[in-house]
């Protein structure tokens, strides 16, 4: 490694300390000197070794393989130790804050309590049917290869702090640990596929996702866990998994493109929780008054467009492919 | 709460397999980590596990002649053989469990080949073998409701009527000590690479175990033996795994010669790591060198190779140093990596002390001797964790005390609050900083008796400074400032007995090459170094190694 030249950068860091004034979260700025190859870890450790030992957090390989040093740097979740500071710093500046959605223990230490029963709620584990073969199980490779690609997860957390639903659905599984789960749906060796799915289209589930796509955003292992959370929609709505609300969604929207081309919005609403649904849909009425009132209430119907029929060649198309 | 029958420190692949093995067996089993399962150094491992599979015609007895071979006759051959005999076995059941490991074009289980063997028997996840191995075996902890104390650090073990009952740690999240009684205890805790600056090694192997272990009374056996890996990279030491070599990638020196043809004609870049790590710092000293690195070349491998099958490489060369394997050779130096020594153990992990017992890096069985083979540690790990659980269960049906400990908790507690309430001493990074320093200089890939005796001066005077460090954090909640200055205190302890080692052992044998004394010596040497604590001293004494069926004979690659 080239050694070059030394400069003084700012670190603010969000503190906070339970044993102290009422644990009320605060920013403390550090002056460091660094060399042009550091990373954010580097920087923490420096401070916390050299200047102020108070500074707590979790860290350990250094290489991002143990996913303990998740943190928001700039407002965004991040592997610290993956992090050049060359590539986050402002004028000079960063600010380093605990990760989000979970609770703070102290500084940028959080618990991941909340993370971790997630996890165990998709039953992280192989489910065969039959009795282990007496050697390995057969299996393609490429299978294999696509598995990794989920299994490069290292529970670092970064996606379920940057989560937007997590934000305002506490009991979401979150994307790790519904790319978790796509890990056995996907597995050749697993058996328990309907099981694990029909209880992934329940509320909190799969259907809960906005596709943000913050969760691919932040993933500093490439795990893409929103993608496999599209994959475990398809995969169940193959099975006829169709009656959660998510399900019924998509095939609403689907119906009402076919057959006038337009979606029609309040029918949307209506396919989706059912015309007979009364409770659901009181619950809608203040959403309605309310839209109707800023008047952007859809309209009741809607008129086909022109040539329909070109559509549904292109439906027949897709339904055949 | 509180009370078990087994009781596992660290909780990476050793302890979870041993956890899985106690579990199965019906004993009230828990483990406990300073760190969440999956944060275990295991994780780090890359490129694979080795196992001699006889369904494809592979013989465990060519595998363990290659391990006998690359620890330079020091390994003990009947521990040898019963880990390459069980290799096959573990190996399929860490499949069925769920690890994803690569198939070949039938389905099977495919290889790659790696250091110090004739052939490909080692099975892989990419290049994070360890991390998937790590995640199923805790899957399956989970799956079987075991037990984990998680972010509790072990400061004593309890040994009454020279008996090991159990531990006192603390919670790190509250503070608190707290007694926690087994009837037997496994030392599972790895390795103990933050003694040397730079390693491969997470902040957290700091020989914990180790340390425990030794000031309990138990023997540290042929601690000199330091592995260096030959592609860390330069710097901060990140490990760049032995898979590409095994994939096929080239070193090359600053001539751009592949420089392995002088020194290891037959095996090449893929000679054992004691042999490689010498090459090229015999390179580097002669001036062939680029910044005090050799180059590893990736090139022609190709981008398809290099991202399918060591996409983890990929990743480090480029976050880390902007370099694209397929494009650039990139910069990498001997860093130190394993300790092939440890807590002497027999070959069912059990220690000097009864009830005490050791697996994996922490432990010494010994079957990696002088220099162990890239992909033997993971074999190590699951094949010794799983051995000692059993060694353990059997123990604990002879166990009729619990301990019955009350001065031991409050001496602990009271030796904690006065580190914390020290104050203006030095600071413990300034400590490990200068032993860093020290022991990769004294104890390094070349030593000779000056650079032993500079290093083992160096730790006897840093143990004499450490009583008087200071700690900034005074609080009871997660506080790292003082799991450091404990750590800290287990590496001095650890340091001291690898200089001991290395200044006794006068011979060269595997990764203890001395410049003073260059050639292996069976007739005097042919010997274990071991260190144990007595009366507040380190004692030394020789053990001797097991010889089965093969004779030593000159080792060449």
């Amino acid at each position: 490694m080239v050694q070059t030249a030394k400069k003084t950068v700012q670190i603010t860091i969000k503190r906070q300390d339970p044993e102290v004034d009422g644990n009320k979260p605060y920013f403390q700025d550090y002056n460091v000197e660094v060399e042009d190859w550091f990373t954010v870890l580097d920087v923490l450790i420096k401070i916390r070794e050299q200047i102020d030992g108070t500074l707590s957090l979790r860290c350990a390989c250094r290489a991002s393989i143990c996913g303990s040093c998740a943190m928001r740097v700039n407002g965004q979740a991040k592997l610290v130790c993956k992090t050049k500071l060359t590539t986050v710093m402002k004028d000079n500046k960063i600010l380093v804050e605990p990760v989000g959605n979970m609770p703070v223990i102290t500084d940028l230490t959080t618990d991941f309590k909340p993370f971790w029963d997630k996890m165990l709620a998709v039953d992280p584990y192989l489910k065969p049917e039959e009795e282990a073969p007496e050697a390995e199980y057969i299996a393609p490779n490429e299978d294999m290869v696509h598995l990794v690609g989920v299994m490069n997860c290292i529970m670092c957390g970064a996606c379920v702090s940057d989560c937007t639903v997590l934000e305002v659905k506490d009991d979401f599984l979150g994307p790790a640990a519904l790319a978790k789960a796509y890990r056995f749906v996907a597995d050749p060796r697993d058996d328990a596929e309907n099981e694990r799915l029909s209880n992934l289209i329940e509320d909190g589930g799969i259907w809960d996702c906005t596709r943000c796509m913050q969760c691919v955003e932040v993933c500093p292992k490439d795990v893409d866990p929103m993608s496999r959370i599209m994959a475990m929609r398809a995969n169940s709505m193959d099975k006829k998994m169709n009656k959660s609300y998510g399900a019924r969604h998509a095939n609403a929207f689907t119906s009402l493109i076919k057959s006038s081309g337009v979606l029609n919005e309040t029918l949307l609403i209506l396919k989706t929780k059912g015309f007979f649904n009364i409770i659901e849909l009181i619950k809608l009425l203040p959403l309605a008054i309310s839209a109707q009132l800023a008047g952007k209430r859809p309209p009741f119907l809607s008129h086909s467009i022109k040539n329909k029929d070109n559509l549904k060649k292109i439906f027949k198309k897709l339904e055949n492919k | 709460m509180f009370e078990h029958d087994v009781l596992i420190v660290g909780a990476g692949l050793a302890g979870l397999r041993a956890a899985l093995e106690s579990i199965d067996a019906g004993k009230n089993t828990a483990m406990i980590s300073k760190v969440h399962p999956v944060r275990s150094h295991s994780c780090a491992a890359q490129g694979g596990i080795n196992a001699a599979l006889t369904d494809r015609g592979d013989d465990w007895k060519d595998h363990a002649f290659s391990t006998i071979k690359g620890s330079d006759y020091l390994a003990d051959q009947h521990a040898v053989e019963i880990m390459c005999q069980e290799a096959g076995e573990n190996l399929i059941e860490l499949e069925n469990m769920g690890v994803i490991f690569s198939r070949n074009e039938e389905g099977k289980l495919g290889t790659r080949r790696f250091g110090g063997q004739t052939v490909a028997r080692t099975f892989f996840v990419g290049a994070i073998t360890g991390s998937a191995m790590l995640h199923v075996l805790y899957e399956q902890t989970v799956k079987k409701q075991g037990q984990v104390y998680e972010e509790w650090f072990v400061t004593k073990l309890i040994i009454e009527d020279g008996e090991c009952r159990g531990v006192i740690a603390m919670d790190m999240h509250t503070g608190k000590l707290q007694i926690i009684k087994a009837k037997s205890v496994i030392l599972a805790t790895g390795g103990a690479g933050r003694i040397f600056e730079p390693s491969t090694n997470a902040l957290i192997c700091t020989g914990d175990g180790l340390a425990l272990a030794y000031n309990a009374g138990a023997s540290l056996m042929d601690m000199e033996m330091i592995q260096y890996h030959p592609t860390g990279l330069a710097g901060n030491g990140i490990l760049l795994s032995e898979g590409a070599r095994g994939e096929g990638a080239y070193l090359l020196n600053s001539e751009g010669e592949r420089f392995m043809e002088d020194y290891a004609p037959e095996y090449l870049e893929l000679a054992s790591r004691d042999v490689v790590s010498r090459s090229e710092q015999t390179e580097i000293d002669a001036g062939r060198g680029i910044d005090g690195c050799v180059l590893l070349d990736c090139r022609h491998l190709g981008r398809e190779k290099i991202e399918e099958r060591l996409g983890y490489l990929q990743e480090v060369a480029t976050e880390f140093r902007g370099i694209d394997l397929a494009e650039q050779p990139i910069p990498v130096k001997p860093t130190m990596h394993y300790i092939m020594g440890g807590i002497k153990t027999d070959e069912s992990g059990r220690t000097d002390i009864p009830g005490l017992f050791a697996a994996g890096e922490c432990a010494n069985v010994s079957v990696h001797g002088g220099n162990r083979l890239g992909a033997n540690s993971l074999l190590d790990t699951i094949v010794f964790g799983r051995r000692s659980a059993r060694a353990a269960i059997e123990y604990v049906s002879t166990v009729k005390t619990l301990s019955k400990d009350k001065t031991e908790l409050n001496n602990e507690t009271k030796r904690i609050e006065s580190l914390v309430n020290r104050t203006n001493g030095e600071r413990s990074a300034t400590l490990r900083n200068e032993m860093g320093v020290s022991m990769t200089e004294g104890i390094g890939v070349y030593r000779d008796a000056d650079s032993i005796s500079m290093a083992k001066n160096k730790i006897t005077d840093l143990i004499k400074r450490y009583p008087n460090t200071s700690i900034d954090n005074k609080g009871k909640i997660f506080n790292t400032d003082l799991i450091f200055n404990l750590e800290l205190g287990y590496m001095l302890d650890v340091a001291l007995t690898m200089c001991i080692g290395a200044e006794e052992r006068k011979e060269s044998r595997g990764a203890h090459f001395r410049t003073d004394m260059t050639e292996r010596d069976d007739k005097n040497w042919l010997k274990h170094t071991n260190v144990k604590k007595k009366n507040g001293e380190p004692i030394f004494y020789t053990s001797d190694v097991t010889i089965t069926n093969w004779k030593p004979e000159i080792r060449k690659y």
